[in-house]
């Protein structure tokens, strides 16, 4: 069962691909572009389709999908964390 | 597998264009036009108004827009003849003159000195001869390369950068082998990812037409613009899906031009291509729209993944819908035409969904219903630039 999905290595989030993840989950990960597999413990509820941080991350780092920029961060994330509106923000408009 | 031995059942149009429909369309000039056109496709079975807001005071770049949208319409190969209906002759007859160039049936009316009565009874007496001759017209084998494909996503979430779009980029880069006419567009959809459209233009020349109109439409977003886009980009729906930032939406929007694609040209709004290969055409992001303005182009099939339930359609462009959100497919299945989720959990790769989704187009193409057509979703909305005089 894959938990979550990465594009490539070196991305600092996933996205969770099943319903119902909770608190303290051990999830497995599948990195499509380098076709491996990593584990993740969350510490938060994420639904399906949202962002869980890979590695920790301070206030105003740059978020890295598809081993491209996406945003800012807004306050410290912790890995296993996740990750969306309320802590990560464009920068473009 | 498609090769360019691929054929399908086709309607080969007076100006050798292919169409996969056969569709009669009562067309209004004019939003005081609609009620005349209803009563004619209401009079006679087998024909397809089209009702519309817009086509008064207008002016300039708008207007010709407008127009070129209406005839864009009536052009397509999968209309087959055209009723169209204006309040006054002169704007009627340009929209009937631009769609007798392909050398198909149309015929125009205008209300004044006559009168809904009178214009309906002599639309409809035209909409029967033109159904009935329409009628009698026979599919016969055509190239998959024949068919001009398009592309636009909607309500994606982050499943469609993984899945869905992915598999739409797939079948691009198979079509485009074998000397397609593809389409994408979507320009503030791109922000964040226009460098990498940018890299892939054929020439310099392209890629400047392209960053002047991408940058053309960041200057509108600028002009306008209030905090995070008033929740229009990323929409309300992106963001309940995971999606956060634009950036995010645009990478993973920009997977729906595959690998191989090269951008081989930029067309304005409902501009037609002038030869094969992947145009980028400067659109709105707002799925009805830019779907129009594709079928106005000349598109005849289209590609719209989606991720949280974009449940869009067309009425003469067949708009196939695919999806790879597991929660999405189980929850509004009637909507899905192509179910891309076995990607998320590996019991698909890409090449076996993108062939998925070139054996529903071939089917579309042969004349099954999408989805969006069974249902009878038949959103045609004009792109406006500016207000009315």
């Amino acid at each position: 069962m894959i938990d979550f999905v990465v594009h490539e290595d070196g991305d600092s989030v996933g996205t969770i691909v099943v319903e119902g993840v909770k608190a303290g989950a051990k999830l497995t990960g599948w990195v499509m572009e380098q076709d491996q597999t990593i584990a993740v413990k969350t510490v938060s509820d994420i639904p399906i389709g949202h962002k869980i941080a890979l590695k920790d991350l301070a206030n105003n780092d740059t978020v890295i999908k598809y081993g491209v920029d996406i945003g800012r961060t807004v306050a410290p994330i912790k890995a296993g964390e996740h990750l969306h509106v309320h802590n990560v923000k464009t920068k473009r408009w | 597998m498609i090769t360019k031995d691929t054929t399908i059942q086709g309607y080969r149009r007076e100006n050798g264009r292919v169409g996969v429909r056969n569709h009669v369309i009562i067309l209004p000039v004019d939003d005081i036009s609609n009620a005349a056109c209803e009563a004619v496709a209401n009079n006679i079975k087998g024909t397809m108004a089209l009702p519309h807001p817009y086509g008064r005071l207008q002016f300039g770049a708008d207007l010709d827009l407008h127009f070129r949208t209406l005839i864009g319409t009536g052009a397509n190969p999968n209309v087959a003849a055209v009723v169209v209906i204006g309040i006054e002759e002169g704007w009627t007859k340009l929209i009937v003159d631009g769609i007798a160039k392909t050398g198909k049936p149309v015929v125009g009316f205008s209300i004044e000195l006559h009168g809904d009565h009178d214009t309906i009874m002599r639309a409809s007496k035209a909409a029967r001869e033109l159904v009935q001759w329409a009628s009698e017209k026979q599919r016969e084998a055509c190239s998959v390369s024949d068919l001009w494909v398009s592309t636009k996503c909607g309500e994606s979430d982050t499943t469609s950068g993984c899945g869905a779009n992915p598999t739409v980029g797939n079948a691009f880069d198979k079509l485009y082998a074998l000397g397609s006419t593809l389409v994408f567009g979507e320009t503030t959809e791109l922000t964040g990812g226009e460098h990498l459209v940018a890299a892939r233009c054929r020439t310099s020349a392209v890629k400047d037409q392209f960053m002047k109109m991408f940058n053309g439409y960041q200057d509108v977003v600028n002009r306008h613009k209030t905090s995070d886009l008033s929740d229009s980009q990323p929409t309300k729906g992106n963001i309940a899906g995971g999606l956060t930032t634009i950036e995010e939406k645009a990478l993973g929007n920009i997977q729906k031009i595959g690998k191989k694609c090269m951008v081989d040209g930029v067309l304005d709004k409902a501009e037609a291509p002038t030869g094969p290969g992947l145009w980028f055409m400067d659109s709105s992001s707002a799925a009805a729209e830019m779907v129009t303005l594709c079928a106005a182009a000349g598109y005849v099939v289209h590609f719209f993944p989606t991720g949280q339930g974009n449940i869009i359609g067309n009425p003469i462009l067949p708009v196939i819908k695919l999806c790879s959100n597991p929660r999405t497919v189980r929850t509004m299945a009637e909507h899905v035409d192509v179910d891309t989720s076995g990607i998320l959990q590996r019991e698909m790769n890409m090449d076996q969904a993108g062939d998925k989704l070139l054996e529903c187009m071939l089917r579309t193409a042969n004349g099954r219903l999408t989805a969006a057509e069974a249902l009878g979703h038949r959103e045609f909305v004009l792109t406006r630039l500016y207000e009315s005089a």
